[in-house]
């Protein structure tokens, strides 16, 4: 790349919203406004949504455009400190001890200091997350934070409030500047209120179809210019259908992508039932496609 | 937000600046009134964001204070209404009085109020024609006249206030179920099976490194979420209100019970209910509820539920409490494959039913037969005995079993077959 690696951080709402264009990511003016407020206010930013709609790839998009480091948790039930902050390197500090008794050390202090030093500690995101690279504080993408549980959370409350860690064989380590926290959740349960209120909400809606065909012509620009604007009419009356799982933006695209690599340039009806895997992922929902709505919807993306 | 023409360009912008601030309070105490939470760090924070953003743009000031307010998808309408109601009258009317957010959260409180009425008029015209038709039920004739009759005696809701207070004692004290599940967390236990290397190390060094001794750890256990599915129709309300104040005692002493109710439609009342007060917390959830007493269409319900709720409160090894009759006379084909979707989605399903507290009620009515081979347990929920009971069954770890395999082999014709 030719421009320079790092960059500052955005000074205006348009800054933002060019930011994120110049990634690749097609955002409307309410999430940029959020972003920037953000990245001004040092506050981390929450941002909620159906699964598929581009929440983890604002944070990517993000770090490769300030030229930041991405640490990325990806939370999962029973996440504990040991995965999460830090852990001991239990062989080597065994080692240690024995190296220790060779040398004939009995001092307790001197061994303690010697086992629970920095040498023999292995950090994890959030505590890589504390540490500022030579382009500035890291971004750090908590990603499906209600997979965690509830006492994750708590935790992940204090680290976010003080942005510090307490290693009780060490003692604190603070964050010289606070990182930029993304955090990400697909509501599979509420996240208390407590969190939230830390944080700038978000909510991450399926974008409308102006803006859908834009991502398309970015993430998929080899597709028939008529085959775009169809799939997203298609995937846009999907959504107002009542489906156990609407296709999201990811869809959308995986979509595009696999009619594009079989050589289609405009919706069938073969085409639509052949490849509707790619776009529905509950059984009931392509069951019930594929009983007539399917192609009900298909004559409306023609005629229109 | 119009820049005074001329004159002294810091004072003016200094006093729009404080005026300004006024107004954001003002509208975050209107929306507080209409019902949202919004403490004061959220307006200290949306007045330092509009600080930051400028005024310049109107969706710009709208987004901000939209993400400095609101922390729920839920409260996104609401919001909506209450910046145009808000500020746009001030647009239009130039200098007017500026404590008069009261009477807009009042406009827009009883425009909802309005709302509901109406839909609880279109509700009571159902309930009568439900009513009305009530004995044509395909349970046997005979039974259910009688059987209504011992209902009424039974009512929860008409024992008198002194019964009613024990009664709500009585739930307040019911040991809670100690049903739990294991997490991936450990926690230190001298007979756990898995090593525990961090306290071993620590324990060594104090014997200055000679030593190292095992130290072990086990799973940590903790209670699974509890989701209570509550029919309030109008053959339902009187035990559902009960239900109720059992619920509100459970959400007090355990995390994570969700309770939703449904009739015509499903509500959520987790958030009414986790108010301290539990005549607070019922007040307040039956002002949630829009349809109390009305008809029922427990599959559409359920299939609201699975496609709106389950993916968000069904995680992590979830029991669901179906409270309902199953007095469901159309649609049995939807109720069967919601019933289905729900029972595939949760850990066990336990649906409580009051009919079966008479003696001798048998469940052939259609909607009860095509939800039974999908719940894991049926129980009577009419009195606290009861309710005794189902405490103690949510402790048993029992999958499958009890009245539901009882009831199914006994009525599936050429059902399955059922180990008891």
């Amino acid at each position: 790349m030719s421009q320079p690696s790092t960059r500052d951080l955005p000074q205006s709402i348009d800054d933002t919203l060019t930011l994120l264009t110049e990634g690749g990511y097609v955002a409307d003016r309410a999430l940029a406004t959020v972003l920037f407020l953000s990245l001004t206010m040092q506050r981390p930013l929450f941002l909620e949504g159906e699964a598929g709609v581009g929440k983890t790839e604002i944070a990517k998009v993000l770090a490769a455009g300030l030229g930041r480091r991405l640490i990325r948790l990806q939370c999962y039930e029973g996440l504990d400190v040991s995965s999460a902050v830090y852990e001991w390197n239990y062989a080597a500090q065994m080692i240690e001890i024995r190296m220790a008794e060779a040398a004939g050390i009995h001092d307790r202090s001197e061994m303690e200091s010697g086992v629970f030093s920095e040498k023999h500690l292995i950090r994890r995101p959030v505590l890589e997350a504390l540490e500022s690279g030579i382009d500035g504080p890291p971004i750090f993408l908590i990603d499906e934070l209600d997979r965690a549980d509830e006492a994750f959370e708590a935790y992940l409350l204090e680290v976010l409030s003080d942005y510090q860690v307490s290693v009780p064989e060490l003692g604190t380590i603070k964050a010289d500047e606070p990182p930029i926290v993304v955090i990400t959740t697909n509501r599979t349960r509420e996240i208390h209120d407590a969190l939230k209120r830390r944080c700038l909400y978000h909510w991450v809606d399926y974008p409308d179809a102006q803006r859908e065909l834009e991502i398309l012509a970015r993430k998929v620009p080899n597709a028939n210019a008529t085959l775009a604007r169809q799939v997203v009419t298609f995937v846009q009356k999907l959504r107002e259908l009542d489906l156990f799982k609407a296709p999201g933006v990811a869809e959308t695209i995986d979509w595009a992508t696999a009619l594009t690599a079989l050589g289609k340039d405009s919706l069938d009806a073969d085409a639509v039932s052949d490849t509707m895997g790619v776009l529905l992922k509950y059984q009931d929902d392509i069951a019930r496609l594929e009983s007539g709505e399917g192609e009900r919807v298909l004559e409306i993306v023609k005629a229109g | 937000m119009a820049t005074g023409p001329g004159a002294d360009k810091t004072t003016v912008e200094r006093e729009e600046g404080s005026r300004l601030a006024d107004r954001i309070v003002g509208f975050a105490r209107m929306l507080r009134r209409a019902g949202l939470r919004v403490g004061p760090a959220a307006v200290m924070d949306a007045i330092q964001s509009v600080v930051t953003v400028g005024i310049e743009r109107r969706d710009d000031f709208y987004w901000t204070l939209h993400c400095t307010m609101i922390s729920r998808r839920e409260d996104h309408a609401l919001f909506d209404a209450a910046f145009r109601l808000y500020w746009a009258r001030r647009d239009e009317r130039e200098e007017a009085g500026n404590e008069d957010e009261g009477e807009e959260a009042e406009a827009l409180r009883e425009k909802k109020r309005a709302g509901d009425r109406r839909a609880e008029d279109a509700l009571d015209e159902e309930r009568r024609a439900i009513i009305k038709k009530r004995p044509e039920f395909e349970l046997d004739a005979r039974l259910s006249f009688t059987a209504m009759e011992v209902l009424r005696g039974k009512d929860f809701a008409q024992m008198s206030a002194e019964e009613v207070a024990d009664a709500r004692h009585a739930m307040r004290d019911l040991v809670l179920p100690f049903d739990r599940v294991a997490t991936r967390r450990f926690r230190t236990d001298p007979h756990g099976a898995r090593i525990d290397p961090h306290a071993m190390l620590r324990a060594s060094l104090r014997t200055g490194g000679d030593l190292i001794l095992p130290k072990f750890r086990s799973p940590r256990e903790i209670a699974p979420p509890l989701v209570a599915l509550v029919d309030i129709s109008g053959s339902m309300s009187q035990y559902s209100r009960v239900f109720l104040h059992f619920l509100h005692a459970l959400t007090e002493k355990r995390r994570r019970v969700h309770s939703f109710t449904f009739g015509t439609r499903l509500t959520n009342i987790t958030r009414p209910l986790s108010r301290r007060d539990p005549d607070e917390a019922l007040e307040e959830a039956s002002q949630a509820v829009r349809d109390w007493s009305g008809g029922t269409r427990i599959g559409t319900a359920l299939g609201d539920f699975n496609r709106l709720w389950s993916r968000r409160v069904l995680g992590q090894g979830a029991i669901v409490l179906l409270i309902t009759d199953g007095l469901e006379r159309d649609h049995i084909e939807i109720l069967s494959r919601e019933m289905e979707r729900v029972s595939k989605s949760c850990r066990r399903l336990i649906w409580l039913n009051p009919l079966l507290g008479y003696e001798g009620f048998e469940p052939k009515a259609r909607g009860m037969q095509a939800m039974l081979p999908h719940v894991d347990e049926l129980r009577p929920v009419h009195n606290l005995d009861a309710l005794g009971d189902l405490v103690a069954a949510l402790a048993a770890p029992a999958r499958g079993g009890g009245l539901a395999r009882h009831f199914q082999r006994a009525h599936m014709k050429g059902g399955r077959n059922a180990n008891v």
